[in-house]
Formats: structure tokens, C-alpha cells, sequence
């Protein structure tokens, strides 16, 4: 089985946020929310970079440890999921998530947290593979179809690879070498306890 | 020769700072971009989480990665199950082991027993019982968020949980309301009778009658009581504070904010927890007659002239017709 995970090569990321919209579009994103994101790093100084950042099906996700009713899973390709049906939004994930992935549709009054909702990988949820009950909680699941998830697919410059961990480490290492440098692999210190080296 | 000396360490500064000036090249010889490009060590050594700009309306959506998530979660994880069993279990072992060896502490009997005063009015008890019922949902809905998943979800499955949690939010988030309005009532309400004095200090060395047989001299609240009330008064208003930040997420904070109010909330919650343990036994099994209080709002005149003499006292001289009678009681002649 593959460990699936993400890689955004800032040296090539434009800061587009196609693949923002890809992700909102593809799986019908309530307004508000963002399962992806692009930060930009030291803004219109030397040396800015962009980074496109999502959830990163960390191994040991903290959002699964601190849940308070236990509704996250990781699924056989290590992809990190979640039920809306045991989630109580009570907003937990969020503060453990080093990266902020988890995201609250703000329901009733004072504003209160509604479901969480995070990107899955374009792998749904726990209801059965590509049911109208998936697409409606979750978004579409493309893994499910053999695709790997849109935001990374439709990367104009290919900064955001998206697949097995060792074979998009494999191509960033190909390309670090071949053009001299890279800034790392944002973020996989963090979520994995490992980091490419070259 | 100052202006030597100035031109000698320009020239030194510039000296050093060449190689850092000078091109690093890409294997083909082209210019190198990341040779002044961020990178993440080098920003988590600048500030403890990456932080960058963003072009949607959502600020907290900049930071890029914060590690502290982690230490939040050994905190939650980790430290905060133990910790609230300790508070929480050891205050039930201690009250347990002080009732099987104090045992009840019995109401004494007088000529003036059966006679009652009235210790708390309609308004007051009203106050009391909407704080108090507030509280032990809120306490029961919080434990919930530390002990649920590992102690109930087992017993009643992962749906049946998550449905009961679910209500244990709503709750914990909307009863917070009226436990804050309670708290400000009785801060109103009792502030007066409870400015601690010199006599609270002779009622905590000869023990407050709790240890010994002593019955030290108190006003309308004693040494503990007082106690009580600046703990529910200063504890409430923490929890009221950290809480209001949780329920408004970000609104005045940051992560790192958010995640210490939580620390904050969960730490103090139950402390509180353990502090309102003993004010619940002793206001009920621990001690005879003291229910009456806060129950029907008359206490036993024997049982306030034993523990609140003063305040006693003071409500006689206040009567012309002696002591504030209940109702349903014919005056002592």
C-alpha cells in the first residue's frame, strides 16, 4: 500500500491558488472554507515563497489524539478521515493541527462550530465508496476512481505533487538536483518526523 | 584620527560582509534563487510557527505551521486525564475519608431549637440553585471532553457517544450563560459579608470546628464559606473569561492564545470541580442542619447561634422583635 502524501515544491509555486479553487469546486466547498490554502511566505521581499498548504495526513495525526469522541481514522493509504456523523465541532483539531487544515462552518448562534471539515485526500469519508451520501459530506472521491486528488493534478507548474510519499520524494530529489536547489519539503518535519534529504 | 578609525571599521564591516554578497550558482551557472530564499529552518528559528500572508479574508488561515499543536495535544493528551482524575478522585477520597473518621457533624441542641431564621432569601437561593444547576452540567459536559471518549464511548459505542457529546456542547456552550449571570448575582449579593477580617483567621487556626469540637466565632459567612465564595467568584469569572474566548474563537487571540485558554479552562475546571465537591458534602452530608439554608432558606436558630453567632447577633439587633422569624412561627415570648 502506498503512504500518500503531499509535496508543494515552493521553488516552483506561483502563487495561482488554482488549486484552491480546483479543491472548492471539486467537491462543492461551503462558502467560508477552504480545505486548501496558499500562504505566502516574506511577501514582496527577496526570497518570497508561496506554499500551498492543506491537511497532511500527518503519521500520528494530532487531530485524531486530541478529538474528544474519537472520529478520525487513517485509511489504508494513510490518508487521515474523519466522520461528520460522530464529529461535534467542538474545534480541538484545530488547535492541535500544526497546519491548520480543520475548518468550521459557522452554524447558530454565537457564530458556534458546525462539523469540521477538512480535506480528504479527494478520498471521501466513511461511507461507501462514490454514494451521494459521501459526495454530500465529504466531496467527491477520486481515489476511489483511481485519480490522484485534483489540486495537485491540475498544479500548472507542477509545484504540488500529490502520491506516494517515496515516489513525489524521488521526483523532488530529481529535480533538486538537476537545478541546484530547493527549499525543502515544507512542512513534512512536522507532520511525517522526516525530511528529504538530498 | 577618530575619522581613521571610523573608515578602518567600514572597511572591516564591508571585508566581512563580501562572501555573503557574493553569487551562488546553480550547477549550469545560472543565478541561484534560493540562495536568499526562506526556508523552514531558518524561519523557525526567527519565531516558534511560520507565518506568512494570505489572500483570503480568514487571518487565522496565514499560519503556515505551528508546532505547538503538538505540545498542545501532550498537554490534552497526556497530562490533563491524570491530572483531572487526581483532582476529581482525590478530593471524593479525601471527603470519604474525613466522613469515616469526623463522621457527620451533628446538630447541637438548645432551648432554641427549633426556632427558625432566615439565612437566605427567595432571590438569593434563587441565584445559588440557577448557578448551581448550571454548574454541574457544565462540569459533567466538560469532564465529558477529557474522559467521555475513554470511559463512557467504550460502554455505549461510538453513535450513541458522539449524539451524547453532541448535547454535552450545546449545553457546556449555552448554560455557560446563566452560570456567568448566577456568578455576577451572588458576587452582588454576598460580596459584603464576605471581605475577609481578623476574625476569619482565629476561626482557621482553631480549625473552623471542622477539625476538633471547637465552634469559633464567625458572621453571616465563616473562614471557609468566605473561602467558597472567592473561589466560585474568582474561578467563575477565569472560567467565564477563557470560556467566552472559546466560544468566540480568535476573536481577540491567536492559536497559541486559543491553546492556552483551553489549558487555562481545563486546568482551573477541575480545581473548581474539586472545590465545589467539598462545599457540596459539607452543605449537605457532611453537616446537620446546614441543607436548610440554602433549602427552605431558615435555619435552625441552636444551629446559627452555634456556627454564625455574630451574624446572629447582628440580625437580632436589627429586629426590635428579636431574630427575623420564619414563617408558620410564633415569637418566643
Amino acid at each position: 500500500m502506498a503512504r500518500m502524501k503531499f509535496l508543494c515544491d515552493a521553488d516552483r509555486c506561483i502563487e495561482c491558488n488554482a488549486c484552491v479553487t480546483a479543491c472548492k469546486n471539486e467537491h462543492e466547498v461551503p462558502w467560508g472554507i477552504n480545505r486548501r490554502r496558499v500562504i505566502t511566505l516574506n511577501d514582496g521581499k527577496p526570497g518570497e515563497r508561496s506554499v500551498s498548504m492543506a491537511c497532511m495526513h500527518c503519521t500520528d495525526a494530532p487531530c485524531a489524539a486530541v478529538c474528544p469522541v474519537n472520529c478520525f481514522y487513517t485509511t489504508a493509504d494513510a490518508v487521515v478521515l474523519h466522520s461528520k456523523d460522530l464529529c461535534i465541532g467542538c474545534g480541538y483539531c484545530f488547535y492541535a493541527c500544526p497546519f491548520g487544515a480543520p475548518q468550521y462552518p459557522r452554524v447558530g448562534n454565537f457564530g458556534s462550530r458546525g462539523k469540521m471539515d477538512k480535506c480528504t485526500y479527494c478520498s471521501g469519508g466513511p461511507e461507501a465508496d462514490l454514494s451521494v451520501a459521501e459526495y454530500e459530506k465529504y466531496g467527491s472521491n477520486r481515489l476511489a476512481e483511481g485519480k490522484l486528488p485534483l489540486c495537485a493534478e491540475m498544479c500548472s507548474t507542477k509545484s504540488l505533487l500529490a502520491g506516494d510519499g517515496e515516489m513525489i520524494a524521488q521526483i523532488y530529489k530529481e529535480r533538486v538536483i538537476k537545478r541546484g536547489y530547493g527549499s525543502g519539503a515544507w512542512g513534512w518535519k512536522t507532520a511525517y518526523r522526516e525530511t528529504i534529504a538530498i | 584620527m577618530r575619522r581613521l578609525t571610523s573608515i578602518a571599521l567600514l572597511t572591516a564591516t564591508l571585508a566581512l560582509a563580501a562572501p555573503a554578497l557574493a553569487q551562488v550558482r546553480a550547477p549550469d551557472g545560472a543565478p541561484n534563487p534560493t540562495a536568499s530564499s526562506v526556508n523552514e529552518e531558518m524561519l523557525f528559528k526567527q519565531d516558534p510557527k511560520i507565518h506568512g500572508r494570505i489572500s483570503i479574508p480568514n487571518a487565522t488561515a496565514a499560519n503556515l505551521i505551528q508546532p505547538q499543536g503538538r505540545e498542545w495535544r501532550a498537554f490534552r493528551e497526556s497530562w490533563m486525564p491524570w491530572i483531572g482524575a487526581l483532582a476529581v478522585l482525590g478530593m471524593i477520597a479525601a471527603l470519604g475519608l474525613f466522613y469515616f473518621t469526623r463522621g457527620r457533624i451533628r446538630l447541637e441542641h438548645s432551648e432554641e431549637s427549633g426556632k427558625k431564621i432566615l439565612r437566605f432569601n427567595g432571590f438569593e437561593r434563587f441565584s445559588h440553585w440557577m448557578t448551581a444547576s448550571c454548574f454541574i452540567v457544565l462540569s459533567l459536559s466538560g469532564l465529558n471532553y477529557i474522559f467521555g471518549k475513554r470511559l463512557l464511548m467504550p460502554l455505549i459505542g461510538p453513535e450513541a457517544f458522539a449524539s451524547l457529546a453532541q448535547y454535552g456542547k450545546y449545553a457546556h456552550i449555552y448554560l455557560a450563560w446563566p452560570f456567568m449571570l448566577g456568578v455576577l448575582f451572588m458576587l452582588v449579593l454576598w460580596v459584603r459579608d464576605n471581605i475577609p477580617g481578623k476574625i476569619d483567621w482565629i476561626w482557621l487556626k482553631q480549625g473552623g470546628g471542622l477539625i476538633g469540637d471547637a465552634h469559633p466565632s464567625a458572621g453571616r459567612f465563616n473562614a471557609g464559606q468566605k473561602m467558597v465564595f472567592w473561589m466560585v467568584v474568582g474561578f467563575g469569572l477565569a472560567m467565564s473569561a477563557t470560556g467566552l474566548m472559546m466560544i468566540f474563537p480568535f476573536a481577540v487571540t491567536d492559536i497559541n492564545g486559543m491553546q492556552a485558554m483551553q489549558v487555562i479552562h481545563s486546568l482551573i475546571g477541575v480545581v473548581f470541580i474539586a472545590g465545589i465537591l467539598a462545599h457540596i458534602y459539607i452543605g449537605s452530608l457532611g453537616m446537620e442542619g446546614a441543607y436548610d439554608a440554602m433549602g427552605s432558606g431558615e435555619v435552625d436558630l441552636a444551629w446559627a447561634k452555634v456556627h454564625h453567632d455574630l451574624w446572629v447577633k447582628e440580625q437580632q439587633a436589627k429586629t426590635a422583635s428579636g431574630p427575623q422569624l420564619g414563617r408558620g412561627q410564633v415569637p418566643a415570648e
